[in-house]
């Protein structure tokens, strides 16, 4: 569903992706590990078109998008939530999803409103509050919801459990769980390899921008010698 | 001052909010969302205003007031697709440089249309009369202006809370990034906003016919009062445009109740002053997130190699030679170009190495243009004398209005030293007594030895070269390094012992002080310096030699100048039109080479 080949990216002068490949199936959560710097959150930004892709491809159900701006891509079903939450602080939760809505998509299930607030017991306390009056950990499931306002086929998630409460990690490992039952294709990044454990099912691990390791997430599990090489600190 | 006139001045000042709020609403949302200032505001105003009398002709008022507003909406709109689109990822002093153009050839386009003369607006039916307000008449239609203010601000306010599209648009404001990865298409939003803040400012044009003639000066003067209700209430902030309009326009009516109308001018750049200082952010704006994904670092101003001072030097040599080809017009024409090279890189000295983006440069020049007058004319000094303490003012104003400014950054930052240069401007504009006033001061002659062309082309040439070298060496000093840090990261710059402001307070004093040894070049060459010398066009010449050249090229802020100064005399002496042209030319510069004339060259020459 999401196909990267041989992507190359970068800020400036500085490259920080290597022909970077990766694939991700619906129904499937893919993780990208990797240390502080590895190229993470640049692969996700490149394939929101946050950042111009340098060479190589990026497909999302057969279509290049590449080349696509980011409003083209999120309206082709691809939502993407950032590391940093960039919540409309001026906008109230109500507010924040409806800049997220587009309308119902075919073969991605379709949330409104109600149905988040299920999702997120929290936010249905608080429609009115503004997104600068919350706690991170309700900022985290806003910005969350309000990407699943636009219907996706397939989301990206930069460092979801970064920062945040044990209690509120597992809710958020609970959150993705019941996408991946909707079919939704899941990429995220993290660099928790105990969360990363408890969602994933494949993990790509990446290092200065080149895919080092790519296997089940049991199998990275037995691997030691990659754990040790690029992940441990 | 009794009880009724108190009223009456209150009533003026309340007339007098609404429309510039509406006008200052508009600058605002445009501003919220593109990130850009829209210096050609006033110019749709003043299109606002022409359209209007021009409809209510055969249409009658109440019909034109829509008419010219939406005309307005749909130029605004052309604009934004035509021209604006392709900048929004320019460098937000291209950007103010392509609405300045624009200002010029509105106000050309204007001319060409309407002719030069003002135009008379109608009255408004059903509105002509007036009423009695504590025993004196009171216009009706001031009423009518009284009530719409409030009534925009409350439909503005249902549109932005209220439907998706009013959401959108505050979520972009915030982070237009973000909003676009959520799939908000932000072409179309940028349009409706830039075609909402048109349309404000029509409007506001065209309910002004009843009050005021239509004419040809009004738009820098509206853009102005708008840039200092924005900056008092909030950049972005449209409750804070509407507070700080009615003080404004409060403040101005007292000022013309109590008999001191000169001093509007004045007051209302000191009351931005002042709450700039105390505010930095004004009344109910709120200290900006910082720039989210900006380029960081600017490119290391490389220092010239030897072949290039050689070349520089090769440079002054032909230019020391230029007396024994020519004479006459070609001389002339070489000082004017010596005086402006001087005074771009002095403001490319702050612009550039310092980054303070300076809107009012010209301030200093002509500080320094009038200190030098004022010695020679009425401190009766000898001119040589006058030539080298004149720039004094220039510095010693640099160093007032400095002290305040560096304490602001970005956008606050070239509004604050707008508001300055436009105090000078009416200091030396309304001082009838001291400075000559609105004539200014003639009789400005060179000593006699110095009086031949090529003798005073001699003098400036030595004092621009000298003035030069110095402020290009004082950049590869440890002051110059360390003013590169302190631009690009204030933070870490501080936190290693550099007194970032300090530095910045220095830099914009000899920056000032130089500009002034231009403005003093400048006034002998010319035998006469007028307000002009220190008016806001003046500063956004400078702006343009240095942009045109580019920001953060060493040597750019000179060919700009040649090119700008060589520019303006051709097309001047030849042209009717020549405000349009020079407007179409920079737009098409800005268009073209986004990173100014050097950096596109030392691009090419790289790849």
């Amino acid at each position: 569903m999401l196909e990267l080949r041989a992507l190359s990216a970068g800020y400036g002068r500085a490259q920080i992706l290597f022909e970077l490949s990766l694939e991700a199936k619906p129904g499937e959560v893919v993780v990208l590990l990797g240390r502080n710097g590895a190229g993470k959150s640049t692969t996700l930004k490149t394939v929101m078109g946050l950042l111009r892709t340098r060479a190589g491809e990026v497909r999302f159900d057969g279509q290049r998008i590449d080349r696509l701006p980011p409003y083209r891509i999120a309206r082709l079903g691809l939502g993407y939530v950032p590391e940093d939450r960039r919540i409309f602080t001026d906008l109230s939760v109500m507010e924040n999803l409806e800049v997220g809505r587009q309308e119902p998509r075919a073969g991605a299930p379709h949330w409104t409103p109600e149905r988040l607030f299920a999702l997120f017991p929290n936010l249905g306390r608080m429609p009115e509050r503004l997104g600068g009056r919350m706690s991170g950990g309700e900022q985290q499931m806003l910005t969350i919801a309000r990407t699943l306002m636009g219907n996706p086929r397939a989301v990206l998630l930069d460092e979801p459990s970064e920062g945040l409460a044990p209690v509120i990690v597992d809710q958020m490992a609970q959150t993705i769980l019941a996408l991946k039952k909707e079919g939704l294709c899941v990429l995220l990044c993290e660099q928790n390899l105990r969360f990363a454990h408890l969602v994933g099912d494949r993990a790509y691990v990446v290092e200065k921008g080149h895919v080092r390791y790519a296997g089940t997430m049991a199998e990275l599990e037995k691997n030691d010698a990659v754990r040790e090489q690029y992940l441990s600190v | 001052m009794t009880y009724s006139s108190v009223l009456i001045q209150f009533l003026n000042g309340l007339a007098g909010a609404s429309t510039l709020f509406l006008v200052a609403a508009g600058l605002s949302l445009i501003f919220g969302v593109t990130r850009i200032i829209n210096f050609a505001h006033g110019s749709l105003y003043m299109l606002g205003m022409y359209v209007a009398v021009w409809a209510a002709e055969p249409l009658g008022f109440w019909w034109s007031v829509p008419i010219a507003a939406l005309a307005v909406a749909v130029f605004g709109a052309g604009v934004e697709i035509a021209l604006l689109r392709r900048i929004y990822g320019a460098p937000e002093l291209l950007q103010l440089l392509a609405t300045f153009a624009l200002v010029l050839i509105v106000k050309d386009f204007t001319l060409w249309q309407w002719g030069p003369e003002d135009m008379l607006g109608p009255r408004a039916p059903g509105f002509s009369g007036a009423v009695e307000i504590a025993g004196r008449p009171f216009p009706e239609y001031e009423l009518f202006l009284i009530g719409f203010g409030p009534l925009v601000l409350g439909a503005l306010w249902l549109l932005l809370t209220r439907t998706r599209w009013g959401t959108l648009v505050r979520a972009a404001t915030q982070d237009r990034e973000m909003a676009g990865a959520l799939g908000v298409n932000q072409k179309w939003l940028f349009t409706g906003v830039f075609a909402l803040g048109a349309l404000l400012a029509g409007l506001g044009g065209a309910l002004q016919i009843p009050r005021e003639p239509a004419t040809l000066l009004i738009d820098l003067s509206v853009v102005s009062d708008a840039f200092v209700v924005v900056v008092v209430g909030g950049l972005g902030s449209i409750g804070g445009a509407f507070v700080a309009a009615l003080l404004i326009a409060e403040i101005k009516a007292f000022c013309i109740g109590l008999g001191f109308s000169q001093l509007t001018l004045v007051v209302e750049f000191i009351v931005m002053a002042v709450v700039l200082v105390l505010r930095p952010w004004g009344l109910l704006g709120r200290v900006p997130a910082p720039a989210r994904g900006a380029g960081g670092a600017e490119p290391p101003l490389e220092a010239p190699s030897p072949a290039a001072i050689g070349a520089l030097l090769a440079l002054c040599g032909a230019l020391a030679l230029v007396p024994a080809l020519s004479a006459g017009y070609t001389l002339v024409l070489l000082t004017d170009v010596l005086v402006f090279a001087l005074f771009a890189v002095s403001l490319h000295f702050i612009m550039g190495p310092a980054g303070l983006h300076s809107f009012g440069h010209a301030a200093y020049f002509g500080l320094g243009a009038y200190g030098a007058g004022l010695l020679l004319v009425r401190g009766g000094l000898p001119m040589e004398l006058s030539l080298l303490l004149g720039p004094l003012a220039g510095g010693l104003g640099a160093v007032l209005f400095g002290w305040f400014c560096v304490r602001l950054s970005g956008v606050y930052l070239a509004m604050l030293t707008l508001a300055f240069a436009q105090i000078a401007w009416s200091v030396v504009f309304q001082w009838d007594a001291f400075t000559g006033g609105s004539n200014g001061l003639i009789g400005i002659w060179p000593a006699p030895w110095l009086s031949s062309k090529t003798a005073y082309y001699y003098v400036t040439l030595a004092l621009s070269a000298g003035g030069v070298a110095l402020l290009w060496r004082a950049l590869y000093s440890p002051f110059g390094y360390a003013l590169r840090a302190g631009r690009d990261s204030p933070l870490r710059a501080d936190a290693i012992g550099i007194d970032v402001r300090g530095l910045q307070w220095a830099a914009f004093s000899l920056a000032g002080l130089f500009a002034g040894v231009a403005g003093a070049l400048y006034a002998f060459s010319k035998g006469s310096i007028s307000p002009e010398s220190l008016s806001v066009p003046r500063s956004v010449d400078g702006l343009v030699m240095v942009l045109l050249g580019g920001i953060q090229t060493l040597t750019g802020p000179l060919w700009g100048a040649a090119l700008f100064t060589w520019l303006q005399d051709a097309v001047a002496r030849g042209i009717d039109y020549w405000r349009a042209v020079i407007g179409g030319v920079v737009l098409l510069l800005v268009l073209a080479f986004p990173q100014g004339l050097t950096g596109f060259l030392r691009r090419r020459s790289a790849a």
